[in-house]
């Protein structure tokens, strides 16, 4: 409640300053929407951790529909905030088209390399940080079958699966993966109904654990597993929370850190390709008092010690990105 | 004669559906700690306070004088389409295919081959439900709107399966090619000396719509074919004793109708995105409803409530942009515009009406 207040009293400070073109920061969301306990939400929550600690206001929306990203962006821009992260690889298209149109502002895109002089693109080792999780599936399943949901049937959230699957094969080489994708449009990534479907049939395929790479579509993935009683994996930010005791960790994908580091570079930032991977703490997996029980010392060293060899080249975790393929998994 | 003067019909009833529909909306602001004044003005000098803000606003208002223009040439034949959505997303299917697959030696040429498929797209999806109504009697609400899903589903699967390029994550068409981009209003005013927001997607598809709503009128009072649907929507048995056949007059009214919904797509597929994407129609047709509705069916009105509709969408974009109202109470806010000047007419209406009545034989 007190953060809802917080929350009300900075956007009437901000209404009361709109207008003024202040060099404000801004963020702008993916469809999933801003609360989507995941991809968007560690965006803003790393947004409001800048905002706390300088004391300053950023700007932000949520997007209705494919056809306002660029708008959203030219508007922003023409307003004077810089710089302008946007949350999400569809904006690529869009973004392309306006940043040479405004060359003073500097803009970051998250999960999309655009090549433009002013454009700052993080990417992410996601397959990384999947075959951590990976691991912690294959060894907390007792079926020996572990279920991935993903979102919007990208490259991508393939990228996620493929770590995962190879993360499972790691620990267990028999061990099944069953891999299902929410859909094929944008909608795919706040779906919680489907999510829960899908979660029902991996479990009467045998799933004993699952992991949902699918933004807000992952909120429904996590509550029917806790309500079936079998374990799950969360996404993006730490989602051992949502379900205490029943999501065993969760992949952190620091995207936070990335608006954070955007946002505190300002106006001018450093432009380029930046990969946040397990080397740079880009990516890695949670644990905290809600999963502590059921991640034993043995599981933990194992897992760290795997992210130790991959952060240092030795094991090498494929990207199926790189190549459209998975060697591990068809789907 | 009628119950209420003229100008009372054509002003007073929207005027006071809109006074509504805008306390309501205040008290919605209120509710969620916001000031509704503040929330005004951002919406009035986001929308109307800078070139750039008029370029989104007649942007937005092109596509629903398309859409408007639609609803109403059907509506006047007695027919209510509400399949303006997937008309226009088929229209949009056509632009696509037009601007990608033919390679048109200038904008002008591309304009009218994307209009001429957008209107055949748009028509041949209005075709369908018009058939259906005319020789099986299937309600044409019941199928346009259905129609709309189909169209939906079928652009879904167009757009990820077939025309999405090799190596794009985005559910969408390549971009266009350079020589089929549309002049801007931007570019057009420029040449005349007045400077116009570069970054505004307002059009030469605004200069069309409002061609269009000169052509609507024309075609509605002043042709054969206009007198025979309006006798028709008026009275499908007096117009069949005149000798006017009702599955001709049902056909040719929603192939117009398709046709101008479909034609909406050169605004916002070949003016704006320069390429086709999910959802491009962003409930235009949908409002294109209101707009008829609010505009009495008459194209003159029909321009004034699409701008007024412009105004809206682009403030409430502002008001998204600038405030931390949720979007959600974005779309509440618009739709009580849409329930008060659309569905509730009646409510405005027939107390004013009794009211110049008691007037009239006041003064008697």
């Amino acid at each position: 409640m007190t953060l809802f207040n917080k929350l009300l009293g900075a956007s009437a400070a901000l209404a009361l300053s709109a207008g003024a073109a202040l060099a404000e920061p801004a963020l702008i969301f993916d469809l999933g929407g801003k609360f989507d306990k995941s991809f968007n939400e560690a965006a803003f929550n790393g947004a409001t951790r800048w905002s706390e600690e300088t004391g300053e206001s950023f700007r932000e929306i949520e997007l209705q529909s494919e056809a306002q990203r660029e708008q959203a962006l030219r508007r922003f821009a023409e307003a004077g905030s810089n710089p302008i992260v946007m949350a999400g690889f569809a904006f690529g298209d869009a973004l392309g088209q306006v940043a040479a149109d405004y060359p003073d502002t500097s803009f970051v895109i998250i999960d999309m390399v655009v090549d433009a002089p002013n454009v700052r693109s993080v990417v992410f080792n996601e397959h990384e940080g999947s075959y951590l999780v990976g691991m912690m599936a294959a060894q907390a399943s007792s079926s020996g079958t572990v279920g991935f949901i993903g979102g919007m049937d990208i490259p991508l959230i393939r990228k996620f699966a493929c770590g995962y699957a190879q993360g499972v094969k790691a620990v267990n080489p028999d061990a099944t993966v069953i891999a299902n994708m929410t859909g094929t449009t944008p909608a795919a990534w706040n779906d919680p109904v489907k999510g829960s479907e899908l979660t029902k049939a991996q479990i009467s395929q045998g799933a004993d654990v699952v992991y949902a790479a699918a933004g807000g579509t992952g909120v429904g993935v996590l509550q029917t597993a806790a309500d079936e009683g079998i374990l799950s994996i969360g996404v993006d930010s730490n989602q051992n929370y949502l379900h205490p005791g029943k999501v065993l960790t969760s992949m952190m994908k620091r995207v936070d850190n990335a608006v954070y580091e955007a946002f505190t570079d300002g106006p001018g930032l450093e432009t380029g390709f930046q990969v946040m991977g397990l080397a740079n703490g880009g990516v890695g997996y949670a644990m905290d008092d809600n999963n502590a029980s059921l991640v034993s010392a043995d599981m933990q060293a194992s897992v760290d010690d795997a992210a130790a060899k991959i952060a240092a080249g030795e094991v090498a975790v494929h990207d199926y990105m790189s190549d459209d393929s998975c060697p591990v998994l068809n789907f | 004669m009628d119950v209420m003067p003229k100008w009372a019909e054509v002003v007073l009833v929207p005027l006071i559906s809109l006074i509504l529909a805008a306390i309501l909306s205040a008290l919605v602001i209120l509710a969620i700690g916001e000031d509704p004044v503040e929330a005004v003005n951002l919406m009035i000098t986001g929308a109307l306070g800078s070139t750039y803000g008029w370029g989104y606003t007649l942007y937005y208002a092109t596509n629903f004088l398309f859409t408007g223009l639609a609803v109403s040439v059907a509506f006047h034949a007695g027919l209510f389409n509400i399949g303006g959505e997937g008309q226009a997303m088929l229209g949009g299917l056509g632009v696509a295919l037009a601007c990608l697959l033919i390679p048109w030696p200038h904008w002008t040429l591309a304009l009218i081959g994307a209009t001429l498929a957008a209107g055949l797209f748009g028509a041949a999806w209005a075709a369908i439900p018009a058939f259906l109504q005319a020789k099986r009697g299937s309600h044409i609400v019941i199928t346009t709107i259905m129609f709309n899903f189909i169209a939906a589903g079928l652009l879904n699967y167009v757009l990820v399966n077939l025309m999405r390029p090799a190596g794009s994550m985005d559910p969408a068409t390549a971009r266009f090619p350079e020589t089929v981009h549309l002049p801007t209003l931007h570019d057009i005013l420029g040449t005349v000396g007045i400077s116009f927001s570069k970054a505004a997607p307002a059009n030469v598809t605004f200069l069309i719509a409002v061609v269009a709503c000169v052509l609507v009128w024309l075609l509605l009072w002043r042709t054969w074919l206009g007198y025979e649907i309006r006798s028709y929507g008026k009275s499908e048995a007096a117009a069949k004793y005149a000798g006017i056949s009702p599955v001709a007059i049902t056909m040719i009214a929603m192939l117009i109708s398709g046709a101008l919904a479909g034609m909406m797509a050169i605004n916002n597929v070949m003016g704006e995105a320069e390429r086709l994407v999910l959802n491009a129609v962003e409930g235009a047709g949908f409002i294109g409803i209101a707009v008829a509705l609010m505009g009495r069916s008459h194209p003159f009105g029909v321009f004034l409530a699409a701008i007024l509709f412009g105004f809206l969408y682009q403030g409430g974009a502002e008001l998204a942009l600038w405030t931390s109202i949720p979007r959600e109470l974005i779309v509440v806010i618009q739709a009580l515009v849409i329930l008060f000047t659309g569905a509730l007419d009646n409510m405005v209406r027939m107390p004013l009406e009794r009211l110049f009545l008691m007037m009239r034989r006041g003064d008697a």
